[in-house]
This record gives C-alpha cells, sequence and structure tokens, in this order.
C-alpha cells in the first residue's frame, strides 16, 4: 500500500507544532498502525532526521499507554479497537492519513503525538481505590457476589486508562473514565463503605484537572476501545447526587489522598 | 568473590515461613517512618510491594518508564491466578500446589522457596477480592475456578481474559491511594541507568527523566527491583515494547549475581509471524488449550484449508503422544512438539511455522455462547490481528518468548548477593525453576509485594545499621557521571545502522541458537556472533537527536546495548548447562523419545553468574538444591 501521512510534529511543550506530510510507500495490509509508524520512522532516522514520537507498550490493546487522534478519531476508525490493534488493512491504497495527539487542556502536550495523561492517576488517587490494608483480608468466599453485579462491574473495570473518551469529547471531559471506576467499586459489597467519599473525591479531582462536563454527546462510547457504556455515567450521577444529599456537610473523603 | 546463602530457615517445610516470620526482626512503627525505600518498576510486585510498605509507614519512591504506573506488562496476563484454596472440593492442597510447582520446573528450583509461594497463594485471593479484583463468579455468587495449562485441579481464578489487568488495577490503585496520601513518591517517565553502593549496600539509583533528560540521583535505605524479565532480548517476544533489562543488569555490573540465565520459557500459543515489519507477537491465553484442541494434518505440505481435512487425516499429536494430559501439557512441552511437528514440514499457515488450535468440537459440545462467554475477548483479539473468525476456522498458532524464569540470584528473603538490594517478581529467579506454569507468575508477584517484601524489608533494616546517605554523596556524583557519559557516548557513535535493525539480528541470533532447542555447535556459534555483532553497534548504530528531550532512539539504544551483553551471558549459561531440563531444552541430552534428560547427579544446582569486568569470562558458582519432600522424577506427561 501507498499513503499519505499528515503528522502533527511538535518538540515539546512549549513548540507550538504543525503538520508535516510523509510519504509511507512500502505499508502491508498486515502491518498494525504503529508498525507503519515504525517503518515510517526508521526511514526517517536513516535520513537524519527526528522520528515520530508516540506512546506505545504492550502492542496489545490492554496497557492503554497508546492512542492518537487517526483521521478525527480516536483510535482510528475500527469500533472497539486500540490504535496498536488497527490493522493497515482497515484503510485503503493511496489514502491520507491525519496523524494527531489527544487534545484536552488536562492532557499538554509532551512531545509529537505523546500527551501528559497524569491527570488521570490523580483522579485514582483522589478515591479511585477500596481500602483494604494488605493482611487484613476476610476469605475471599466470605462475602458471596452476585454474578451479575461481578459481570457489569468487570464491564466497567475493563477501561484501561487510554484518554480516548477525553479526546473524543467536544468538552474534553473525563466523566466516562471516571465513572467507569466509580461503577466498578460501587457495585461490589466490598466498596459500599468509601461509596459515597469515594464519588465526591474523584468527581472533584476531575473537575481540578480541568476537564470538561457531559453533555450527552455519547461520542465518548463510540471512541472507547472497550466499548465502556455511558450508562456507567448516569451511574455515577446517581451516586454523586446521592452522596451530596445523605452526606451533606461531610468531607468528601476521610483518608484518601488529594492527588 | 560472591557467596550464595539462601538463608533457609531451619524445620520442617510447613513451619519454615511462620517460623522465619517470627524470627525476622520488627522496625517499630515510630521508626519506620524515618526510612525511604526505593522500589523500581510497578507491575504486580512493584506496585504491590511499594503499597504495602507504605501501608506499613515507611516512604517509598517508586519509579516506572511508562507514563502511568497502571501500564506494567502484568496488565496483559490474561489466563489467571493459581491459589489453593480448594473451593472446588478436587483434591488441591497448599502442598498439591507446592508439588505441581516444583515438578513443574523441573526440579531446578528452591523447595522452601516454592512452598512459602503455595502458601501464600491462599492470601493473595484473599487480598485481592478485598480491593474489589472483579473475579469470576457462579451463579450462587462464590468465585468461580478454572483448570490450567498442567494442572488436574481446578484452581486458577481469573476475571475474563483480562486477570492480570485487574489484579494490577487492584495493585495500581492501592498504590495510588499512598500517591494521594503522601506515602508513595511516584516517579513515571523515569528509567533506572545505574544502582549506586555505598558501603557495599545498595542505597539509590539514577534515573534519566525520559522527558527532561535530566540525569537525577535518588537516595534511601534500601533498593527493590521489580523490573521484570528479560525476554526481549530475543526481539520478537510477548514482551511490551519497552521490556528491557538494564536495571538488572546495571545490578549485575555492581556485583548482583544472575541466576539461570538460560532458563527462558517459549509459551505455546501465540499468533504466528507474519512478516519482517512485525515488532512483536500477541499471545493467546493457555486457558484456550482447555477447550480447544491442537492438531496438523498428518501428510507434510498439505495444502488444502483446514475445514476440507477430514478427521481421518488430522494429527491431535498432543492428546496421541500424551493422552492423560493431552492438550494441557505444561508449556516447554507443547512448544517443542509443535516445533517438532513444523520441523517435519506439518506446519501450517504462511511460512509453515504454525499448528492449528481448533474450536469446532467445543463450539459442538458446548455452544457458541458458552465458548464466547469464555474466550469471547480473546477471539476477538485473534480475528483484529489476522482477519480470521476463530469461530468458523481454527486459529493457527506458534510458540514464541513469553517469561524468563531465570533473573538475579536472592536468598529466601528476596535479597541479592548485593546487601539492600531486593529483587522482585519476573527480576529474579526464584520460584519457577526450569520452567514456570501457568497462572503462577501473578501469584508470585503478588507474594512477593503483599505478603514477603514487607516482614523481609523490615528484618535487613533492623539487622542492619545505616548511616544516613544523601543524593550529595561521592558515590552518586560518580555514578550520575558515568550515566552521563554513556548517554554522551550513544548520541555520538554517529554510523549509519538503526538501533532496531541491531535488536533484530539479535534476536534472530538469539532465537535461532539458544530458542526451543539448542545445542553445542550453535550456542558457540551465538557466542561468537554476539561480541562481534556488539562491537559493530557500537561503531555504526545511528541514535539521532539529544539528550535534553524526549528522545525514544536513545531510550532504545540503551536498552538494546544491553540486550546485546546479556544475550552473551543466556547463551554461555545455556552452553554450561550440559542437561535438558523444562525450557531448556539441549539436543544433546533427550530421552530416545525426544523428551528433556535432566542429569541431576551434575546439575541439580542453580548456577549463578558473577560480573568479572569488561570483557571478562564471568565467574559461574553454585547453590547446590536439595530435595527433601518432592523426589525428582522424569517428568511424565503420557
Amino acid at each position: 500500500m501507498k499513503l499519505t501521512l499528515h503528522v502533527w510534529r511538535q518538540k515539546n511543550a512549549g513548540d507550538r507544532g504543525r503538520f508535516v506530510t510523509y510519504a509511507a510507500p512500502d505499508i502491508s495490509p498486515d502491518m498494525s498502525f504503529l508498525e507503519m509508524l515504525d517503518v515510517v520512522n526508521e526511514a526517517l532516522v536513516a535520513k537524519g532526521e527526528d522520528p515520530i514520537a508516540f506512546d506505545h507498550d504492550c502492542r496489545e490493546g490492554i496497557c492503554g499507554m497508546c492512542g492518537m487522534m487517526i483521521n478525527g478519531e480516536a483510535h482510528g476508525p475500527r469500533r472497539a479497537t486500540t490504535a496498536c490493534q488497527l490493522h493497515m488493512r482497515t484503510f485503503r491504497d493511496g489514502d491520507q492519513i491525519t496523524i494527531e495527539p489527544w487534545r484536552a487542556d488536562a492532557f499538554p502536550v509532551v512531545k509529537d503525538l505523546v500527551v501528559d495523561r497524569t491527570a488521570f492517576d490523580r483522579i485514582i488517587a483522589a478515591g479511585g481505590f477500596i481500602t483494604a490494608r494488605a493482611g487484613s483480608a476476610p476469605d475471599g468466599n466470605a462475602i458471596s457476589v452476585p454474578k451479575t453485579a461481578a459481570d457489569l462491574a468487570m464491564d466497567a473495570a475493563a477501561c484501561i486508562g487510554c484518554g480516548a473518551c477525553v479526546a473524543a469529547c467536544p468538552n474534553a471531559s473525563a466523566m466516562l473514565f471516571t465513572a467507569a471506576k466509580v461503577s466498578h467499586l460501587g457495585l461490589l459489597p466490598q466498596g459500599q463503605p468509601e461509596r459515597h467519599a469515594r464519588v465526591r473525591s474523584m468527581v472533584a479531582q476531575m473537575d481540578r484537572e480541568g476537564f470538561g462536563t457531559c453533555t450527552n454527546h455519547f461520542e465518548c462510547e463510540a471512541a472507547c476501545p472497550k466499548a465502556i457504556s455511558v450508562r456507567f455515567i448516569a451511574r455515577m450521577n446517581r451516586d454523586y447526587l446521592t452522596a451530596t444529599v445523605t452526606d451533606r456537610g461531610a468531607p468528601a473523603s476521610a483518608e484518601g489522598g488529594t492527588g | 568473590m560472591i557467596e550464595l546463602r539462601s538463608q533457609i530457615p531451619e524445620g520442617p517445610i510447613e513451619r519454615k515461613w511462620e517460623k522465619h516470620r517470627f524470627e525476622m526482626k520488627l522496625v517499630n512503627p515510630a521508626n519506620k517512618r524515618k526510612h525511604t525505600i526505593i522500589v523500581v518498576g510497578s507491575g504486580l510486585a512493584g506496585a504491590s510491594t511499594a503499597a504495602s510498605l507504605a501501608e506499613l509507614g515507611y516512604n517509598v519512591k517508586c519509579y516506572c518508564y511508562q507514563d502511568s504506573p497502571r501500564r506494567a506488562h502484568s496488565i496483559a496476563a490474561q489466563g489467571g491466578i493459581n491459589a489453593a484454596k480448594n473451593y472446588q472440593n478436587d483434591g488441591d492442597s497448599v502442598f498439591r500446589l507446592f508439588y505441581d510447582t516444583v515438578k513443574g520446573g523441573d526440579y531446578r528450583s528452591r523447595e522452601a522457596n516454592v512452598h512459602r509461594l503455595a502458601e501464600l497463594s491462599v492470601e493473595i485471593i484473599d487480598q485481592c477480592v478485598a480491593q474489589g479484583v472483579p473475579f469470576a463468579r457462579e451463579y450462587g455468587g462464590l468465585l468461580a475456578n478454572r483448570s490450567f495449562g498442567g494442572a488436574q485441579v481446578s484452581r486458577t481464578f481469573y476475571a475474563r481474559g483480562q486477570t492480570g489487568q485487574q489484579l494490577l488495577l487492584g495493585a495500581y490503585q492501592a498504590l495510588e491511594r499512598q500517591i494521594g496520601l503522601g506515602k508513595v513518591a511516584m516517579f513515571p517517565r523515569h528509567e533506572m541507568l545505574e544502582l549506586v553502593l555505598v558501603d557495599g549496600k545498595a542505597r539509590g539509583i539514577v534515573t534519566r527523566d525520559m522527558v527532561s533528560g535530566a540525569i537525577e540521583s535518588h537516595a534511601g535505605d534500601a533498593v527493590v527491583l521489580g523490573t521484570g524479565g528479560y525476554g526481549n532480548v530475543f526481539y520478537l517476544a510477548t514482551y511490551c515494547k519497552g521490556a528491557n533489562a538494564t536495571a538488572i543488569w546495571r545490578a549485575y555490573k555492581k556485583g548482583a549475581a544472575f541466576a539461570n540465565p538460560c532458563f527462558t520459557q517459549i509459551h505455546p500459543t501465540c499468533i504466528p509471524v507474519t512478516g519482517e515489519h512485525q515488532s512483536k507477537l500477541t499471545l493467546m491465553s493457555e486457558s484456550l488449550r482447555n477447550d480447544g484442541r491442537i492438531w496438523v494434518p498428518k501428510k507434510a505440505k498439505d495444502p488444502r484449508p483446514p475445514n476440507q481435512i477430514p478427521e481421518e487425516e488430522r494429527d491431535y499429536y498432543l492428546e496421541r503422544q500424551y493422552p492423560s494430559f493431552g492438550n494441557l501439557v505444561p508449556r516447554d512441552v507443547a512448544s517443542r512438539a509443535a516445533k517438532r511437528v513444523c520441523d517435519e514440514g506439518r506446519g501450517v499457515g504462511p511460512g509453515g511455522y504454525g499448528v492449528y488450535l481448533d474450536f469446532a468440537d467445543a463450539i459442538k459440545r458446548l455452544g457458541v455462547t458458552v465458548i464466547q462467554e469464555k474466550y469471547g475477548n480473546l477471539f476477538e483479539m485473534y480475528e483484529r490481528i489476522t482477519a480470521e473468525n476463530p469461530y468458523q476456522v481454527p486459529m493457527r498458532i506458534y510458540p514464541a518468548t513469553h517469561y524468563t524464569m531465570g533473573g538475579l540470584w536472592v536468598d529466601y528473603n528476596l535479597m541479592s548477593t548485593i546487601p539492600g538490594l531486593h529483587v522482585i517478581g519476573e527480576a529474579n529467579f526464584s520460584d519457577h525453576g526450569a520452567n514456570r506454569l501457568g497462572a503462577s507468575a501473578l501469584m508470585q508477584g503478588l507474594a512477593d509485594g503483599y505478603f514477603v517484601m514487607p516482614y523481609t524489608m523490615g528484618h535487613y533494616l533492623a539487622s542492619n545499621k545505616l548511616e544516613s546517605v544523601t543524593a550529595d554523596h561521592a558515590a552518586f556524583k560518580e555514578a550520575e557521571a558515568r550515566v552521563a557519559e554513556r548517554v554522551r557516548r550513544l548520541l555520538g557513535i554517529g554510523g549509519e545502522r538503526s538501533v532496531d535493525s541491531f535488536h533484530r539480528e539479535l534476536g534472530r541470533i538469539m532465537w535461532e541458537y539458544c530458542g526451543m532447542a539448542r545445542n553445542e555447535k550453535g550456542l558457540k556459534a551465538a557466542l561468537e556472533k554476539i561480541p562481534a555483532l556488539r562491537e559493530q553497534f557500537w561503531r555504526e548504530a545511528k541514535v539521532p537527536g539529544e539528550n535534553e528531550e524526549l528522545n525514544q532512539s536513545l531510550e532504545k539504544a540503551g536498552r538494546v546495548a544491553d540486550f546485546l551483553e546479556l544475550g552473551e551471558l543466556v547463551c554461555l549459561d545455556a552452553l554450561e548447562r550440559r542437561e535438558s531440563c523444562g525450557g531448556h531444552f539441549r539436543e544433546e541430552f533427550q530421552t530416545p523419545d525426544g523428551e528433556a534428560r535432566r542429569d541431576d547427579e551434575h546439575f541439580s544446582h542453580v548456577a549463578a553468574w558473577e560480573y568479572a569486568g569488561e570483557s571478562r569470562r564471568p565467574i559461574r558458582h553454585v547453590e547446590p538444591l536439595h530435595f527433601e519432600y518432592v523426589h525428582p522424577s522424569q517428568r511424565s506427561y503420557k
């Protein structure tokens, strides 16, 4: 395949950045999208140019490290697929492909296609956990968990934290990411004691990081490589409302950090 | 000269850990906050260690090269985690898990370590359930289990095909909680490039900030490495692209012995290679072997598509050769069998290096819905990569490098031969012998982190008088200068050839001569080719860019430079171990029917290599292994 790429190049956070066009003349349809970029980079290195920086690690769709806008879509055109699992057979010979980093105030560009997503870690640090010190746990079967609850919790827990939801959202909202963790833990009996404090702390941190709000475009679900449902956002909103009404006056979190 | 003191406690095996826990010294709660522990790596082992030590009150600094600790490659483990809960009432026990693991490791692991692992397995499940890990459940709400490669009981706990992800997120969340509380300082996008010793003890590290290029020193009272395995020395592997041996290699060059480097695991069920551009190999969970049947055509070079090959012309070779274990034989046995049939010309798919993993019978027996529920995400992943639908056509699989049982030598307390340097998870050598059984890597990582390090770290700190050391100490300045010099050298090579091409070539040498089957002639050839390639690297590689920026070429170059040294040690160890055992198959040492033939008389030991200086042959030390409870026998899965 012969392709033409328009790639966002930005030397560092302070640089303004611009699109640069590259020819990718010898691409096999069996390559993954990232392997295609590897080939382009090899050619750039051979010419003595700076290769395109992009984040990636597991290359099997689970670590959540890769992610880029491909022709305006987070992770590209294929549904429920990360960029590393997107294969070039999805494209046609002669295609023009535009590649950009995630765009969101809360995800500043580090270089080229690499962005800083540590805001997500701070949301988890604010309350995305169940406090369970090593050594203090009861027997695994001491508390039974209905299969339906465990399965639904797993649907939410499948989030890989890639940030596609934020990148796809016109408001750069992190509601799907936050709701997935709130729902995963809130659906399980083990997650009940901290349920209200958790949702309040996480939402407060999400706001502090500068993510936008949800106005029901549902682009997040469409872009999510794990197809996480927007219904979890409704669940989080319900939890948040209950928490603010019932815990009025109490601090958001008794012990959890503030990120 | 190093000494290998395993520190295994006295007493009957089932009492050793309990006795040791009582005998170890404790650090007073008020004193814990005066200690700083450095943890490198944030996978299952690193994250659980960092979180647990912080929960106890220690100050922890944790480092990872990814943008977040949640990315570590433990996340990619699919199948599950073993625990001797015996919830299924099918005859499991701590002793049986211990027995299976020692036998599965082909009698090249320490009995005491493995027994402790089996004991702790039970607590790991409890801990993870309490953290909210959404393990698979039965309709009554209790935990579900499945059987997994090489085990005849159902002791594997799982969360769909994403067990590693869910366990890692549990540990990551515990870690983030401690970060939020200020007990852990997290350093993402930082790579450890040097270990710093003061008075012979590990007291800190030097890192490179991968965004700014800043070379920085970090001091502490002890260092823990949970930096994973070195399988990327083969280039094509199921590892993540960033996985590297730099941290353990720096430690090795500082005096930490490297144990059994030739014990590498080739996983039987990976998606076959499609071309030169291939950057990594993807594993298909071993759990697929519970329902899938492995076969090749009886006839060599059979051109027909699989669905047109009638039943009687198929060779279900594992079921034929190993009737009692069938498709569930351990990984090393299954991998070699696949290689054998492909070498006979009966392999399938482009290039002929593949075998079928067929679900047609399972779909007939259980229905599509059940198969979808069990393996849906794996089937989807396969379809994405190959554009073939495994519900209709059998999958094609082939073995690939997956895990390294070898690693830095540690004693029973998980401390290396350098005082204060602890090594956990895949980075150490301790529990899996010559072959790791399925669903036991996750178990080991978490056992080390949640339940071993919290005790043994306290013991180390309480038994050693540690002078206060800061990053201004001369040893740190010296190490920083060495790191800066190395970076300068890499950027200044000024050749024409890309770093990746060197890595690929090293991988080809390793796979060819030190892969699934090894022999003296091949290993000797590799021991000539690797140093030559290394020399060429330092002359002809091209590393563009500069240090003071995000420079992924520079990162890669440093890692490949280390692999070019480590590959040689792997081959040397493989050459010196003149027997076959587990994943180490020497063609000269096999039974008449082609199985691995151990030599217990001469090789029932751990080989631990000591660095002897640049271009000097490392020194091979030996820790003898004693088997009091599981008596070595020829492994038989027939």
